[in-house]
């Protein structure tokens, strides 16, 4: 007996429109209209992202930082420019704290290598949670075999939340880090991280938070939160693949080592001493990825041009829909069932393994991702080897979770 | 692409009752196989009548194409020699690869209906996975026996 949730897509939420900007989108798979539900893994990109690269390179293109020419300056300004659209964006106190990565990944290397390990001793812990991606987990690892410290991890319960009480009882005086998922990609947990950042404060530990599902899909303030660090990736908010954002607390930043030498990232340099940049150069060695932060901006302002809290807004409508949906398909079992959550649907179905869910699905046109999501840990916790998983954007429409919906009927048909 | 090519019935029937399905107890060699992508597992257990496989069977999860593959592989293998099971393995993998596959289909028996899985390039690792333990455990049997 289920209650039927009806969609009621916000008046003002003109989801049609918004599709127009994603030329991607209009496109038919094996002989059906794409309907793209993986955009935990990668979102698409709007025009908007996709014209701001080929400006920048059909007219601006230069190196960075090194020329007077006028075409280096045109490339600086728009770099630098970039620099200050992601920090007012997460609201940061200044564009120092603003460093250009590769990704999420190389964000939380980066401080695993630049800031842990020249801190931590044996004995040291590294506390990190039972539903981390591989990216916030192998870091600490390395680091952990390079310098003796331990790494500890919070246990997750049946609904994928991370048990506090556990928490508290794990954070003491030996804790050194404290690495958590903002947003869960494996099972959508929002993760409440206010009040995990508070307790550690309380015990002066430094808090790194794993934004890559955090920032697509609601606004965040590194200052509101307080955390140290926050990290995240370009293409899974419409930007280009290839560049992310590490965040950090000036202060914590002025006192790490330089984690890759080179060009850029120097002040001086002479066989006897060489002197390095200031912020957030010091992080930057070499040639920087100079249209990948032009593109990551150009989404950036895509995104607040439409507003991150009415993209919130839909997209957990698109959840409750998804949600309310699913449970009619016979067999069915949702992973992860948290509360919060960010509007991703794992499941698996009973006898019918993911791998041939996602198959059936592609010759639909429908794009899921199926698989243990990087997360083999939440897998082997909930003692499954895959599931299916849907993850909604604001340019999915109700239609198409129809379709998803239909799919898995045809699924059910075939194989249960 | 049409799916009816890649689940065809003996597929969709083999995985539903997948046959020698279960532990071989005592074996003279087991292997597991392991695809980390999907996360497949199973084991193959065989037993060996000198050249010849007398006995064989598998456990473990998986999709439907790698369950229907080592079932179907349990019921090709039995009684052939290592050396056929090495020849039917080749025109297995060319089945599974090669649209102009020259493979003698009446050679293949009941394994022809996996020809569908070369439509699908993601899944020929799935049907392939019982037939790489196969050989793993085969090898097996040829190490001398450990008397720990
Ligand atoms: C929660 C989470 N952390 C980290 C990553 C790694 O991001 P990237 O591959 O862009 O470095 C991902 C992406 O898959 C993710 O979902």
């Amino acid at each position: 007996m289920s209650a039927q949730f009806t969609p009621s897509p916000a008046a003002d939420f003109d989801v049609h429109a918004i599709r127009r900007d994603f030329p991607i989108l209009h496109q038919q798979v094996n002989g059906k209209p794409l309907v793209y539900l993986d955009n935990a893994a990668s979102s698409q990109r709007p025009s908007a992202v996709i014209e701001a690269i080929s400006s920048y390179y059909e007219r601006d293109h230069a190196n960075v930082h090194r020329g007077v020419h006028t075409l280096s300056q045109r490339a600086t300004d728009a770099y630098e420019g970039a620099r200050e659209v992601v920090r007012n964006f997460i609201n940061a106190a200044d564009t120092k704290e603003i460093v250009f990565v590769r990704g999420t990944t190389e964000a939380i290397n980066l401080v695993a290598q630049s800031y842990a390990r020249p801190k931590l001793r044996p004995g040291d812990e590294i506390l990190i949670s039972g539903l981390e991606h591989h990216a916030n987990i192998v870091p600490w690892q390395l680091v952990c075999e390079q310098t003796g410290a331990t790494l500890k991890v919070i246990p997750i319960d049946l609904n994928g939340e991370i048990d506090f009480a556990a928490f508290e009882r794990m954070i003491g005086p030996r804790t050194k880090l404290l690495a958590l998922a903002h947003v869960s990609n494996a099972l959508g947990t929002i993760v409440p991280v206010e009040k995990f950042i508070a307790r550690a404060k309380q015990q002066g530990v430094p808090v790194l938070l794993d934004g890559a599902q955090g920032v697509p899909h609601s606004s965040v303030d590194v200052r509101a939160l307080d955390c140290d660090f926050y990290c995240f990736s370009a293409h899974k908010m419409c930007g280009p693949t290839g560049i992310g954002i590490l965040y950090g607390r000036q202060q914590l930043l002025e006192a790490m080592p330089p984690w890759q030498g080179g060009g850029d990232m120097i002040l001086t340099v002479s066989f006897e001493k060489t002197t390095y940049n200031q912020l957030p150069w010091k992080f930057e060695a070499g040639t920087p990825n100079i249209s990948g932060a032009i593109g990551l901006a150009a989404a950036i302002r895509y995104l607040q041009s439409i507003g991150m809290d009415r993209i919130a807004r839909y997209e957990h409508q698109l959840l409750e829909y998804a949600q309310s949906r699913l449970r009619d398909i016979p067999g069915i079992r949702m992973v992860g069932t948290a509360p919060r959550k960010a509007a991703v649907v794992s499941f698996t179905l009973d006898r019918i393994h993911p791998h041939d869910i996602g198959t059936i699905l592609d010759t639909e046109g429908v794009a899921i991702r199926t698989g243990h999501h990087c997360a083999m840990p939440v897998m082997e916790f909930f003692k499954i080897p895959a599931t299916a998983r849907a993850s909604m954007s604001f340019y999915n429409t109700f239609d198409e979770i129809d379709a998803l919906v239909k799919a898995l009927h045809r699924t059910h048909t075939l194989l249960g | 692409m049409d799916l009816k090519d890649l689940y065809r019935d003996v597929i969709v029937d083999h995985n539903r009752n997948p046959r020698n399905f279960g532990k071989l107890d005592p074996a003279d060699a087991h292997a597991d196989g392991h695809n980390p992508l999907c996360g497949d597992r199973l084991t193959m257990y065989v037993n060996l009548d000198g050249e010849r496989v007398s006995d064989t069977k598998f456990e473990g999860a998986g999709c439907a194409i790698s369950v229907a593959s080592a079932s179907l592989l349990t019921e090709a293998v039995k009684g052939k020699s290592r050396d056929e099971i090495k020849a039917l393995f080749v025109d297995v993998h060319a089945l599974l690869t090669q649209h102009d596959a020259n493979v003698d289909l009446s050679r293949l028996g009941k394994l022809a209906a996996l020809s569908g899985v070369r439509e699908f390039p993601a899944r020929v690792k799935c049907a392939s996975l019982c037939w790489h333990t196969l050989n793993a455990a085969l090898a097996h049997a040829d190490e001398p026996v450990s008397t720990e």
